[in-house]
């Protein structure tokens, strides 16, 4: 392949400009004035991550200039509504700094609605702030535009490069531009990988054409796990993946229906039908079941089993809310704010809320680690309030030198959201430019025989094709080769039927999971015949590359993990209790990069806050 | 398909292509018009509808659930600093809604941090971030934990 190849040097080099990367960016810059700042991004800043659509609340407020939240209120509620396993250190340490992020986003010109009585922001909940957010990630991208250096948009990033001067340190990164082809090679002496979370693990609901409609952004392809996973960062709590109640077939948002509109769910028959579930819960997670609020997996749980009883479907009771037609408007906006599908749906069905209730689904599952879950890499928390065992030098340092993280990027801290991924970002940014400024001396090296290396392996699936496409019949079928949609849907396949997808009501067990291992080592044996026709099947390939990365750390963690710690994520049906004798505690593993094996390990819990 | 062109209405001139965060919206070679090469990796966001100066991207509900006769139309309005929104049910009912995009006018709000004063030396050792403390609005400073509260294993 005759593609050229482009070398930039950079001090920070921001891997994803979502809300995570947007917010590195800028910090990067107020520290590092002179530092040589770049982001490398997939698709445009513009409209990129999980917010391109915009978003109608903001998750992760505490309105501490109104004595309204502190941040340990905000440990408190993120460690109930995870049953106990979050880093607490980064979650109160991202709770501190993150109004300072959402008065700048008002400052930018993002509209926060206000109480007309108070003149606070005005509440969805306890935690939500609401906002007219279909321009919020033009607004926070053109915060990083003025900051970077360079923005290369549509590079698609596909291996971390390996300081070959220091044992264990980044040395940059390197992908190819979707449009040019060219391969793109960054030498950075420090990297921020904020690249999202990762659908399109789990075979989603939607079905053919209809695939694209997941929950989170079919774009999020599970780079921010894979990435600094092949360099050899340990990893945590990737058996947290989370499942989510939402409006069906859209998946149309339920946080502003429940909060602030005060709509409810009944089964089938009109029936109230939580707490029936009461006791069966109570045995199987203990007093959990009594927290305040309740734990988002639990009410899933609930809604499970009760249409496993045979009474569903769910529905949402919107009728008696809609009758305000302010309340209805801000039922639709909500829609059109961040999931204009689901408008879509009700439009094409005929479904008016006002008199009709609509029905609810559980999702398939996701990994991610900013909402009500906490997948991702484990990294060091902040001097002040880290335990030793979590703190080794550098905010938000992942256990690879040099290499950082943020937002769903990042193990451990649960109901960051978009505003506490911004935040995380600038965090992870002010520690950056504060290992640079410490290793000042040291020079990273990469060497050709590296970026040469890695060409071979970013361009085969597009040589494979050229082989063997004169072999192919009818569009799709070759016995050499199989394209990226062929391998997806076989990862969704594998992912569903042995760790805990829709198919199987979420439940798996040690010989499934195991059995699930031993097919995921095939399927990447055969994405080496990966074939890409031209440079977007080639990205497609490599973030299915990602993807089977990341699912088999999840995988790995779900076989270590021998309780139901989160019963309505997943079920290991051969250990259907929580276990906190055993397991209260996190989950880590580490992948060597040479031999591609797995070590599993324990770390503690600690609370830092009452 | 989730989004399609009115090919009559497309110029090529490729915003759409260039928004796409799927990297569908591509132009085709032979007709030199937009067309949404993945349907099926397309999210319904709605990006290319709205930068689409000739009105030319619609979509149209997913086949595995949605019937046809519906629509739901976008206008996004930089200068007047709103986007309108059209839905119409298969039946012919409407809702229309309009909610502001910004408070400010577009591109100016942001300061470059360049141009601020270049911040002294121990500020770089505090757990403080840019604008803070003046920017968290409370007056007590940032807010820290005792270490030796810390506990560790099965508690609360
Ligand atoms: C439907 C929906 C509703 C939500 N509702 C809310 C809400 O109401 N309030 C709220 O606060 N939060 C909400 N969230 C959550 C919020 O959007 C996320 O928490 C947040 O965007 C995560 O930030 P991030 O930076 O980690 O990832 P993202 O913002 O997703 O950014 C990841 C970036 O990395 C890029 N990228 C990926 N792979 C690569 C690669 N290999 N190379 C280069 N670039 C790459 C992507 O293109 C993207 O730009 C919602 C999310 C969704 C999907
Ligand atoms: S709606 Fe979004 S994902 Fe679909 S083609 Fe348009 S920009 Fe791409
Ligand atoms: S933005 Fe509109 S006019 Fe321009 S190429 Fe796309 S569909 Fe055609």
């Amino acid at each position: 392949m005759a593609y050229k190849t482009v070398f930039e040097d950079c001090d920070i080099l921001v891997v994803g400009g979502g809300m995570g990367g947007c917010g590195a960016a800028y910090e990067a810059r107020y520290w590092g004035r002179d530092m040589k700042i770049v982001i490398a991004e997939k698709a445009n800043i513009d409209r990129s991550g999980a917010v391109a659509q915009g978003l109608y609340a903001i998750n992760c407020y505490m309105g501490m200039q109104w004595g309204e939240n502190q941040p340990e209120d905000h440990v408190r509620y993120a460690r109930n509504d995870l049953m106990g396993m979050v880093r607490e250190d980064l979650a109160y340490d991202m709770a501190r700094h993150v109004d300072s992020a959402v008065h700048k986003f008002e400052e930018w010109g993002l509209p926060i609605m206000r109480d007309p009585k108070t003149g606070h922001y005005q509440r969805e909940g306890k935690w939500q702030i609401m906002i007219h957010g279909e321009s919020y990630k033009p607004i926070v991208a053109e915060a990083a535009r003025k900051s970077a250096d360079k923005i290369d948009n549509r590079i698609m990033v596909t291996h971390l490069l390996r300081d070959e001067n220091h044992p264990n340190r980044v040395g940059g990164a390197i992908g190819f531009n979707v449009r040019t082809g060219d391969l793109h090679v960054y030498k950075a002496k420090a990297v921020i990988v904020g690249a999202g979370g990762a659908s399109h693990i789990f075979k989603p609901r939607s079905v053919g054409e209809g695939m694209g409609r997941t929950w989170y952004a079919p774009w999020s392809s599970a780079s921010a796990y894979a990435l600094p996973i092949l360099l050899g960062a340990k990893m945590t709590q990737m058996e947290n993946r989370i499942v989510l109640a939402r409006f069906k077939d859209g998946y149309g948002p339920v946080g502003a229906y429940f909060l602030h509109l005060k709509t409810y769910t009944q089964n089938a028959y009109g029936d109230e039908y939580e707490s029936k579930w009461y006791e069966h819960t109570k045995a199987m997670v203990g007093e959990y079941i009594d927290h305040h609020p309740t734990p988002t997996c639990l009410r899933n749980h609930a809604f499970l089993q009760e249409v496993a009883a045979g009474r569903g479907p769910i529905h949402m009771v919107t009728k008696e809310a809609f009758q305000d037609p302010h309340k209805e408007t801000v039922g639709w906006e909500n829609f059109l704010g961040m999931t204009i599908s689901q408008a879509i749906v009700w439009a094409s069905q005929d479904i008016d809320p006002k008199y009709v209730n609509p029905e609810l689904t559980t999702s398939e599952p996701y990994v991610m680690g900013s909402h009500a879950t906490c997948s991702g890499a484990w990294a060091s928390g902040p001097e002040d309030l880290s335990p030793s065992e979590y703190y080794w030098g550098y905010n938000r340092m992942l256990t690879v030198e040099g290499l950082f993280g943020a937002g769903d990027a990042l193990g451990g801290t649960a109901h960051a959201f978009s505003s506490g991924s911004f935040t995380e970002g600038r965090l992870a940014a002010k520690a950056a430019v504060k290992y640079i400024q410490d290793h000042a001396k040291d020079k990273v090296k990469v060497s050709d025989r590296q970026i040469e290396d890695l060409r071979k392996v970013i361009y085969k699936p597009m040589e494979t094709y050229q082989i063997y496409r004169n072999e192919i019949v009818g569009g799709t079928v070759s016995p050499h080769y199989i394209l990226p949609l062929h391998g997806l849907q076989r990862l969704e396949k594998i992912m569903d039927e042995y760790v805990g997808g829709i198919g199987v009501n979420y439940m798996t067990n040690e010989p499934l999971l195991k059995f699930g291992l031993e097919k995921l080592k095939i399927l990447q044996e055969d994405l080496e015949h990966t074939g890409a026709e031209d440079l977007h099947q080639l990205q497609r390939a490599w973030e299915l590359k990602h993807r089977v990365i990341a699912s088999e750390c999840v995988t790995q963690h779900t076989l270590f993990r021998k309780e139901t710690r989160w019963p309505g994520y997943y079920y290991r049906g051969d250990h259907l209790k929580l276990d906190d004798e055993n397991w209260h505690v996190l989950t880590l593993s580490r992948r060597d990069p040479e031999s591609g094996q797995w070590e599993m390990e324990k770390a503690p819990v600690y609370h830092i806050v009452d | 398909m989730p989004t399609f062109v009115y090919m009559t209405r497309c110029d090529g001139c490729g915003h759409c292509v260039d928004i796409c965060p799927s990297d569908i919206m591509h132009i085709d070679p032979t007709y030199r018009r937009a067309v949404n090469i993945e349907p099926n990796m397309c999210w319904e966001c709605y990006s290319c509808v709205k930068a689409c100066p000739q009105n030319a991207i619609d979509c149209r509900g997913y086949a595995d659930f949605a019937p046809l006769g519906h629509s739901v139309r976008v206008r996004r309005e930089e200068e007047k600093g709103t986007i309108s929104w059209r839905i119409k049910f298969r039946d012919g009912r409407e809702k229309n809604f309009v909610s502001p995009i910004t408070t400010k006018p577009w591109g100016e709000a942001i300061p470059r941090l360049a141009d601020l004063p270049v911040p002294d030396g121990n500020a770089m050792n505090s757990q403080l971030l840019c604008h803070e403390p003046d920017a968290l609005n409370i007056n007590t400073g940032l807010p820290v934990m005792a270490k030796n509260k810390f506990k560790q294993g099965v508690y609360y």
